[in-house]
C-alpha cells in the first residue's frame, strides 16, 4: 500500500490522514470480535434510552398475585418477591448502570486527563503536587475508595456518578501523564514552541490529538470497571436506592430467594456481565485498530 | 540490591503519611455525629456531650490529628464506639480470614494462570488460544460477587458440596479449608483471567526477540528454550502487573466477603459504615492503606530481583 503517500510530520488538527483512518476501520472490521462488542455495547445503549417503549410492564408495579413465578409467556424471565415483572426491571435498570458507567467514566477523563496533562507539561512543584495526590488516591482499592466516598456523599444517582468519577480520575491522570511525558520531547511539540506557539494552543492542536487513541482505549475498557463498581455499591446496598430496579438491586434481592427463584439473580447478572464484555471487547478491538503493528503496516 | 530496598522503603513512609492524613480527614467528613450513632437517637444531651468529651471530638482538629499518629505508633486502633471492643481486637479477629483468602487467590491465579498462558501463547491462534482467551476475557468481565452467587448456586445448593456461607474456625485446618474453597476459587478465577492475559502477551512479546530466534537456531530443544530463556525473561512484567492486580482483587475480595457472609476487612468495614462506627472505619481504611503500599513495595522489591537492571538505575 506504498502508493499512497502519508504524511509523517502530523498537521495541525488532525494526527491522521485519510488513508490511515481507511486502513485503522478495515483492521476493525476484521477483528470480529471486536465488531461484535460494539454492536452489543450500542444495542444495550438503544435498549437504556427506549426502555419506556420496550419493556412490557412497568417495573415498580407489583403483583402479589404472581410472586416469584417463574419463567412464563406473560413474564419472559418471571416475577420477583413483589410480583414485579423480572424483564422490565432489567431493561429499566440498564438505565441506571450505563449512565453511571458512561457519564463518571466521561467526568473522570475529562479531569483526570486535564490534571495529568497539566502535570506532565509544566513538570516541577505542580507534578509533584499533582501526582501526589494521584498516588494517594492510588493508595485504596477502587471498591475501598468508591465506599468510602459514598459514605461521605451518598447514595443518589448523582453523587454515585460523582463517587465514581473521583475513582476514575486519578486513572486517567496517570495514563495522560505517562503519555505526555512521551510526547512532550518529540520534534514537533519542540518546533511549535520554538516559533512561539502559546501553552494552550501546543496542548490542544499537537498533543491531545496524539494522547487521543490511549484516552478512547482506557475509557471504553473503563467504562466496563465503573459499571462493575455501580453494580458492587448496589449489592451492598450503598447505591441507588430501591425501588428503584439497579441489576446490583436485583441481584442482592435475587439472593434472598435464591433457592425457589434463583432467575432473578442469575439474569440480572447476565445483564452485567455481558454489558461489560460488550465494552471490554469494543476496547480491545480499538486497541488493536490503533496499534500499526496489528494494522500491517 | 540493599541500598535499592532502603530506598524504596524510605520512600512509602511520606504517601504512607499522607494516605493516613488522608484517612483522617475523610473520616471526620462523614456525616452524623459519632456520638450520637453510638448512644442512639433518644440519648440525652448529657450523656451525648459526656460522650464527645470522652472520644475527644471536642479537642481541636490538630490535637485530634496527634492522638490519630500517636496511638497508630502505639498500635492502637482505638475502642469502637458502637461495640465497645478495641478496633484492633476486631481487626485481629478477621484479618488472618482476608489475607488467607487474598493469598489462595494470588496462589490459584498463578498456579493455573501461568501454564494457560504459556500454551496459548504457544499454540498461538489454534483453538487452545482462543478457548483461553474467550475464558480469560469472561473472567475479566464478571464481577466478584456475580461468580460467587454462581458457585454457590452449583456446588453449595446444586450439589451440596461445600457450605454455603461462613468462614469457618480457622484453626479447624478440615473446616477452614472447606470454606475456603468457594471464595478462594472465585477470586482465583478472576485473578486467573488476568494472568492468563497478562502472560500470553508478554511470551508473545518475548518469542519475537532476537534471542529466543538464536536459541532455536542453535538447535536447542523447544522445551530448553522455553523454559531457560523465554520464561525468566517473561515472568518480569507478569511479575509486576501481577502486584498491581493483587491491589485489585483486595477489592473485590470485599464483594466475595459479604455474598459468602466470610468473616474479613471487607465485611467489617461496610458494617462499621453501616451502623456509623467511624474508628473502626478509619482503622480498616488504614490498614487497607499499609496493605496497599506493602504490596506495592514487595512488587518493586521483588521486581527488582527478577530483573538486573533496575538495581543499577
Amino acid at each position: 500500500m506504498t502508493e499512497i503517500q502519508e504524511n509523517v510530520v502530523p498537521d495541525a488538527g488532525m494526527s491522521v490522514d485519510v488513508s490511515q483512518r481507511v486502513r485503522m476501520w478495515a483492521a476493525f472490521r476484521r477483528n470480529k470480535t471486536a465488531v461484535v462488542g460494539g454492536v452489543l455495547a450500542v444495542l444495550i445503549v438503544l435498549v437504556a434510552v427506549f426502555a419506556p417503549l420496550l419493556a412490557p410492564y412497568d417495573p415498580l408495579v407489583q403483583d402479589a398475585e404472581v410472586r416469584l413465578s417463574g419463567r412464563s409467556a406473560e413474564h419472559w424471565l418471571g416475577t420477583d418477591d413483589f410480583g414485579r415483572d423480572v424483564l422490565s426491571r432489567i431493561i429499566w435498570g440498564s438505565r441506571v448502570s450505563l449512565i453511571i458507567g458512561l457519564v463518571s467514566v466521561f467526568l473522570g477523563m475529562v479531569a483526570g486527563t486535564a490534571m495529568g496533562m497539566v502535570a506532565g507539561y509544566y513538570g516541577g512543584k505542580i507534578e509533584t503536587l499533582i501526582m501526589r495526590a494521584v498516588d494517594v488516591l492510588m493508595c485504596f482499592p477502587d471498591l475501598i475508595l468508591a465506599i468510602a466516598v459514598t459514605a461521605v456523599l451518598g447514595s443518589n444517582l448523582v453523587n454515585l456518578i460523582i463517587t465514581i468519577a473521583i475513582v476514575m480520575t486519578p486513572r486517567f491522570a496517570r495514563l495522560s501523564h505517562g503519555q505526555l511525558l512521551k510526547i512532550k520531547e518529540s520534534e514537533y511539540v519542540i518546533a511549535a514552541q520554538a516559533i512561539g506557539a502559546r501553552v494552550p494552543r501546543i496542548i490542544v492542536r499537537h498533543i491531545f490529538p496524539n494522547i487521543f487513541g490511549e484516552l478512547l482505549v482506557a475509557g471504553t475498557l473503563w467504562v466496563g470497571v465503573a459499571i462493575r463498581l455501580e453494580a458492587n455499591l448496589a449489592f451492598i446496598g450503598l447505591g441507588v436506592q430501591p425501588p428503584t430496579p439497579t441489576w446490583g438491586n436485583m441481584i442482592r434481592e435475587g439472593v434472598d430467594v435464591l433457592i425457589n427463584a434463583p432467575g432473578i439473580s442469575i439474569f440480572s447478572g447476565l445483564s452485567i456481565l455481558i454489558t461489560i464484555l460488550a465494552f471490554n471487547t469494543l476496547g480491545d478491538g480499538i486497541r488493536d485498530m490503533i496499534d500499526p503493528r496489528l494494522r500491517g503496516e | 540490591m540493599f541500598k535499592y530496598a532502603v530506598r524504596r522503603i524510605l520512600q512509602s513512609i511520606p504517601i504512607l503519611l499522607i494516605v493516613l492524613t488522608a484517612v483522617f480527614l475523610v473520616v471526620r467528613v462523614l456525616p452524623g455525629d459519632p456520638a450520637v450513632a453510638a448512644l442512639g437517637d433518644y440519648a440525652s444531651q448529657e450523656a451525648v456531650d459526656a460522650l464527645r468529651q470522652k472520644l475527644g471530638l471536642n479537642d481541636p482538629i490538630w490535637l485530634q490529628y496527634v492522638h490519630f499518629l500517636g496511638s497508630l505508633i502505639k498500635g492502637d486502633l482505638g475502642t469502637s464506639a458502637i461495640t465497645g471492643y478495641p478496633v484492633a481486637r476486631q481487626v485481629g479477629r478477621v484479618l488472618p480470614y482476608t489475607l488467607e483468602l487474598t493469598f489462595c487467590a494470588i496462589l490459584v491465579g498463578y498456579i493455573l494462570g501461568v501454564p494457560l498462558g504459556i500454551s496459548a501463547a504457544v499454540h498461538r491462534n489454534s483453538f487452545i488460544d482462543y478457548f483461553n482467551r474467550i475464558f480469560s476475557l469472561l473472567g475479566l468481565s464478571v464481577p466478584a460477587f456475580y461468580l460467587g452467587i454462581l458457585l454457590i448456586l452449583v456446588f453449595a445448593i446444586i450439589f451440596p458440596v461445600f457450605p454455603v456461607v461462613g468462614g469457618g474456625d480457622f484453626w479447624d485446618v478440615k473446616d477452614n479449608l472447606r470454606h475456603l474453597v468457594l471464595p478462594g476459587m472465585a477470586l482465583g478465577l478472576l485473578m486467573m483471567a488476568y494472568v492468563t492475559r497478562m502472560t500470553r502477551s508478554s511470551i508473545l512479546d518475548v518469542l519475537r526477540e532476537d534471542y529466543v530466534r538464536t536459541a532455536h537456531a542453535k538447535g536447542l530443544l523447544e522445551r530448553v528454550v522455553l523454559y531457560k530463556h523465554v520464561l525468566r525473561n517473561a515472568m518480569i512484567p507478569i511479575v509486576a502487573l501481577g502486584g498491581l492486580y493483587a491491589v485489585v482483587l483486595i477489592g473485590s475480595s470485599v464483594m466475595v466477603e459479604i455474598v459468602f457472609s466470610r468473616p474479613g476487612l471487607g465485611k467489617l468495614m461496610v458494617g462499621a459504615i453501616k451502623q456509623r462506627d467511624y474508628t473502626t472505619l478509619q482503622s480498616v481504611m488504614v490498614i487497607y492503606a499499609v496493605i496497599v503500599v506493602l504490596i506495592n513495595l514487595a512488587t518493586d522489591l521483588v521486581y527488582s530481583l527478577i530483573d538486573p537492571r533496575i538495581k543499577y538505575n
